[in-house]
C-alpha cells in the first residue's frame, strides 16, 4: 500500500520541521517528505491542504478497561476512540481486574490489540502483585510479555522498604518506575482539593502535601538508587518544582500532566460536577497557571487524557461516590490546541507535548516523522470547531468535564504503520466554522 | 452546570439546597413569611389549607428526629400529605440506586423531596435529576449544607436582636464537618452582619477559612469578647477517632461554653445550638438551661420557617 498525503503542513516536533509539502508512505513507512519522487505511484492520495501532517499521538494513560471493566468500554471501543483522537501509540496503566501483573494478561492485551490493527498499546505492568504494595512482580518477564514500565496506577505503595527495593529491582533491568505520587494517608477519604471549594461545598479535602510528601520520596529513593522514575499526573505548583529542580540535578525523571489539570482549576466542580471528581483532584488556579508553564517549559515532558471511562451510574451519585475520573483520548488534541493557542505557542512547540515528548517517556522510537520511520501519522483541520458532546465521542466513556465546550482541531486521518485506520471527511456542523 | 440550579428561569426559588448565592431580599422574605407562620401556630387551629393535595416525601437517608418531625409538623399545617421515608433502612440496603429510589416516588405523583443525605451534594444531585414541577429541600447533606436551620438561625436572632447590621456573632466548634456553620456562616454575611466569627482548634477548620468571610479564633476567650450573638454546634463523638481531639475533657475544657466563658461576651447575648446537644462535651447545662439559651425557641421557629419555605417553593413552578 502506497499513500501519498499531499500538501499539507508537515509539522514534525523533534526536528522542529514546519512546512507545506507531501509526505510519501510506502511499506508502512515514511518514504518521503516534502517532494514527492518521482516514479511514486500511489494507491491512495490524501489532499491534505488546509490540514496539519503531524506525527501520530502518543497518549500516556489510557484505561481501556480490558480485562474485567468491559462493561464501562472495550478494546475495541477505546482504541476506535483512540485513533479518532488522533492518538497512534498508547500506554494503559495497570488497574485492570485483574490487574497486569502476569504474563499472560499481558499478552492476552497485546495479542488482542494487534489483531484489531488499531492504536499501539503499549501496557504498563503493576509493580507489585495484585497492586498490594507488598511483593514485586516478574518485572523481567513482564517487560519481555511487552511492558513498557511499571506502576501502581492510583494505589500507593505505603511500605517505603518496598518502594526502595522496587526502585532498585527496576534499576536492574532499566525498566521506568512510573508513580502517581501520592501520600495515601494525607488523601485518605478525599475527593477535592484543599481549598476554597472543598471548604464552601464541605468535601473531605486532600492537601497539595500529600502529592509533595510522595515525590519527595520518590525523588530521594530515585538519588538512592538511580533508578529512572516517571511521575504521572501532577497536579501542585510546589511538586511541579521539585521536579524542576530534579531535573537541574540530573536526576533521571520525567512527568506528565493531564489534560483537565491542564485546563480547569477545583472552581469547575462548581455545584459538584461528578465529572469534575478526578485523582489527583484538580487544584488550585495557582496551580494549574504553574501547570501551564511548565509544559510550555518543558519541565513537564507530557501531556496525556487520563483517559478513565466511566458509567453513568457510577457518576450519578452524591459527589463524594462517584467514582473518579474522566473520559478524554479523543479530547487531547483540541485540548493542547487550546494550551497552545492561550500561551500563543507554536505548533511545533505544542505538539511536541504528545508526540516526541511522551515517546522519550516511553523510550520508543516514535513521535516523530523521519524516513524510514514507522509512518504512525495524524492529519487534522487545525480550524475546524467542534462541539464535545456526547454524540461526538467514539468512546463508550461520555464522562467529560468539558461536555459543552466548543473545541478547535478535527482529526480528519489517522495512520497506523501506513494503514489508514480513521477518517472523516464531513463538514462540521458548529456555526464557529464561519468564523474561519 | 453553570446556572444557578436552586433557580427557575423567572430567577424565584425552585429548590432550596444552600444559602449560599441566593439574595439577602429572597432571604428576607423568607424570614417575614415565617413571621406570617408563627402567628398561625400560635392559634388555636394551627392549620392552612396552602398545599393542600400536595404530597411532600421526607427521604431521610441518615437518621434524624427534630428535623424530620418539624419538616413533618411544618408539612401538616400547610394541610400538605406527608409521607416518611427511612431509606436507609430500606431500599439502600436491597442494592437500590439513590435516583431509582427518587424516580420511583416521583412515580408517585410527589411535589416535593425533603432530603436528608450523609454526603455533601446530594440534594443538588436529585435536584438536577427530577421533573420541573418536583421541588427539593435540602435537609441537610454532608458537610455541605443545612439551609433551613441557617435560616431558623437567623429567624432567631432577627426576634432577639431585631437587626443585623450591627451584630457580632461566633460560632464555636466543629466549623469542619458542620453543614450547619456553612449554612450559617452564608445567611449571616448575606443578611449583612458586619463580624462573623469561627472558634476552634485548627483540626476542626477547614484549610481556607477566611474565603468565607470570617474570622479565625483559636482562643475561646477571645473569639468571644463583647459577641451578641454565641452559635455552638454539635461535637461528634467520632472526632477522637481521627486523631483531630485527644478527649472530650480536654474540649470542653479549652472550647466548652461555661458561665465563666460566656462572661466574655455581651451581657445580653444569646446563647443558640443547632442540637441536640452534647452537655458536658460543647455546651454546660447551667448555659444550656440559662437565661441567654434560646435554644428551644429555635425549634419552636423552625417549624414557621419551614413552613414558608415550602410554601413559597410551591408557588413557583418550573
Amino acid at each position: 500500500m502506497k499513500i501519498q498525503i499531499k500538501q499539507g503542513r508537515i509539522i514534525d516536533p523533534q526536528s522542529g520541521l514546519d512546512q507545506v509539502g507531501d509526505l510519501c508512505i510506502a511499506a508502512g513507512k515514511v518514504l518521503a517528505i516534502g517532494e514527492t519522487p518521482e516514479g511514486f505511484h500511489p494507491n491512495k492520495v490524501i489532499d491534505a491542504s488546509g490540514l496539519v501532517v503531524c506525527p501520530g499521538l502518543i497518549d500516556l494513560a489510557v484505561r481501556l478497561r480490558e480485562p474485567g471493566n468491559e462493561y464501562r468500554a472495550t478494546l475495541e471501543s477505546e482504541l476506535l476512540a483512540a485513533c479518532a483522537g488522533g492518538v497512534t501509540s498508547l500506554s494503559c496503566p495497570p488497574d485492570t481486574e485483574p490487574p497486569l501483573d502476569e504474563t499472560g494478561l499481558v499478552e492476552m492485551l497485546k495479542f488482542r490489540a494487534k489483531n484489531l490493527n488499531l492504536a499501539k498499546v503499549y501496557p504498563i505492568g503493576a509493580l507489585t502483585q495484585k497492586l498490594a504494595g507488598e511483593r514485586l512482580t516478574e518485572m523481567a518477564e513482564l517487560r519481555d510479555a511487552g511492558c513498557v514500565g511499571f506502576s501502581q496506577a492510583d494505589a500507593a505503595i505505603t511500605d517505603t522498604h518496598v518502594l526502595m527495593r522496587a526502585l532498585e529491582y527496576a534499576a536492574t533491568f532499566d525498566m521506568t518506575v512510573w508513580l502517581r505520587p501520592q501520600d495515601a494517608y494525607l488523601a485518605r477519604g478525599g475527593v477535592a482539593h484543599d481549598g476554597v471549594v472543598a471548604a464552601r461545598l464541605g468535601l473531605p479535602a486532600v492537601p497539595p502535601t500529600a502529592e509533595t510528601i510522595a515525590v519527595m520520596t520518590a525523588l530521594l529513593l530515585v538519588r538512592d538508587t538511580g533508578a529512572r522514575v516517571h511521575l504521572c499526573r501532577l497536579s501542585s505548583a510546589a511538586a511541579i518544582d521539585m521536579v524542576r529542580q530534579a531535573k537541574a540535578q540530573g536526576l533521571p525523571v520525567s512527568c506528565d500532566v493531564s489534560t483537565q489539570h491542564l485546563h480547569l482549576s477545583e472552581m469547575d466542580i462548581g455545584y459538584f460536577d461528578p465529572n469534575c471528581h478526578l485523582i489527583p483532584p484538580l487544584r488550585s488556579l495557582r496551580d494549574r497557571d504553574a501547570i501551564r508553564l511548565a509544559l510550555a517549559e518543558g519541565v513537564i515532558d507530557a501531556l496525556c487524557s487520563d483517559h478513565t471511562p466511566v458509567d453513568d451510574d457510577t457518576k450519578q451519585l452524591p459527589f463524594g461516590e462517584t467514582e473518579p475520573g474522566a473520559a478524554g483520548v479523543e479530547l487531547l488534541l483540541p485540548l493542547n490546541l487550546k494550551w497552545a493557542e492561550e500561551k500563543a505557542l507554536t505548533l511545533v512547540k505544542a505538539l511536541a507535548s504528545i508526540t516526541c515528548g511522551p515517546a522519550r517517556v516511553l523510550g520508543l522510537d516514535a513521535g516523530r516523522i523521519a524516513l524510514g520511520l514507522a509512518a504512525d501519522i495524524c492529519v487534522f483541520d487545525p480550524d475546524a470547531w467542534w462541539r464535545v458532546e456526547s454524540g461526538a465521542l467514539k468512546s463508550l466513556g461520555k464522562n467529560s468535564p468539558f461536555m459543552g465546550y466548543e473545541v478547535r482541531g478535527k482529526v480528519r486521518y489517522t495512520l497506523v504503520d501506513g494503514q489508514l485506520v480513521f477518517e472523516q471527511h464531513e463538514a462540521c456542523t458548529s456555526p464557529y466554522n464561519s468564523r474561519k | 452546570m453553570g446556572a444557578n440550579p436552586q433557580l427557575n428561569a423567572q430567577g424565584e426559588l425552585q429548590h432550596l439546597l444552600t444559602i449560599e448565592g441566593l439574595p439577602r431580599s429572597l432571604l428576607i422574605h423568607i424570614l417575614d413569611t415565617a413571621e406570617g407562620f408563627v402567628a398561625v401556630n400560635q392559634q388555636e387551629v394551627r392549620k392552612v389549607p396552602l398545599l393542600r393535595g400536595k404530597a411532600i416525601f421526607n427521604l431521610f437517608f441518615e437518621p434524624s428526629t427534630r428535623t424530620r418531625t418539624t419538616f413533618e409538623i411544618a408539612a401538616k399545617r400547610l394541610s400538605a400529605d406527608v409521607i416518611n421515608l427511612n431509606i436507609s433502612a430500606s431500599s439502600q440496603s436491597k442494592g437500590e440506586t439513590l435516583l431509582d429510589t427518587v424516580d420511583n416516588l416521583a412515580a408517585m405523583q410527589a411535589d416535593m423531596f425533603v432530603v436528608r443525605h450523609a454526603q455533601s451534594g446530594a440534594a443538588h444531585m436529585i435536584a438536577r435529576h427530577v421533573a420541573p414541577h418536583i421541588h427539593v429541600v435540602n435537609a441537610g447533606d454532608g458537610r455541605h449544607a443545612h439551609p433551613t436551620q441557617g435560616l431558623l438561625d437567623m429567624f432567631t436572632i432577627r426576634k432577639y436582636k431585631g437587626e443585623f447590621h450591627n451584630l457580632r456573632v461566633a460560632i464555636v466548634g466543629d466549623v469542619l464537618h458542620s453543614r450547619v456553620a456553612r449554612s450559617q456562616i452564608h445567611a449571616l454575611t448575606t443578611l449583612g452582619v458586619p463580624e462573623v466569627r469561627v472558634i476552634a482548634p485548627k483540626t476542626l477548620l477547614p484549610g481556607d477559612m477566611g474565603q468565607m468571610g470570617v474570622q479565625v479564633y483559636h482562643d475561646l476567650a477571645a473569639g468571644l469578647h463583647e459577641v451578641d450573638v454565641v452559635i455552638i454546634l454539635r461535637l461528634q463523638n467520632e472526632r477522637m477517632r481521627g486523631a483531630r481531639l485527644p478527649s472530650s475533657q480536654e474540649y470542653f475544657k479549652y472550647y466548652g461554653l461555661t458561665a465563666e466563658k460566656l462572661a466574655y461576651a455581651k451581657a445580653d447575648a444569646i446563647v443558640m445550638h443547632p442540637g441536640p446537644m452534647n452537655r458536658g462535651v460543647e455546651i454546660d447545662s447551667a448555659v444550656a438551661d440559662g437565661e441567654q439559651s434560646v435554644i428551644l425557641p429555635q425549634v419552636t421557629f423552625g417549624i414557621a420557617v419551614r413552613m414558608a419555605v415550602m410554601s413559597i417553593l410551591a408557588g413557583n413552578q418550573g
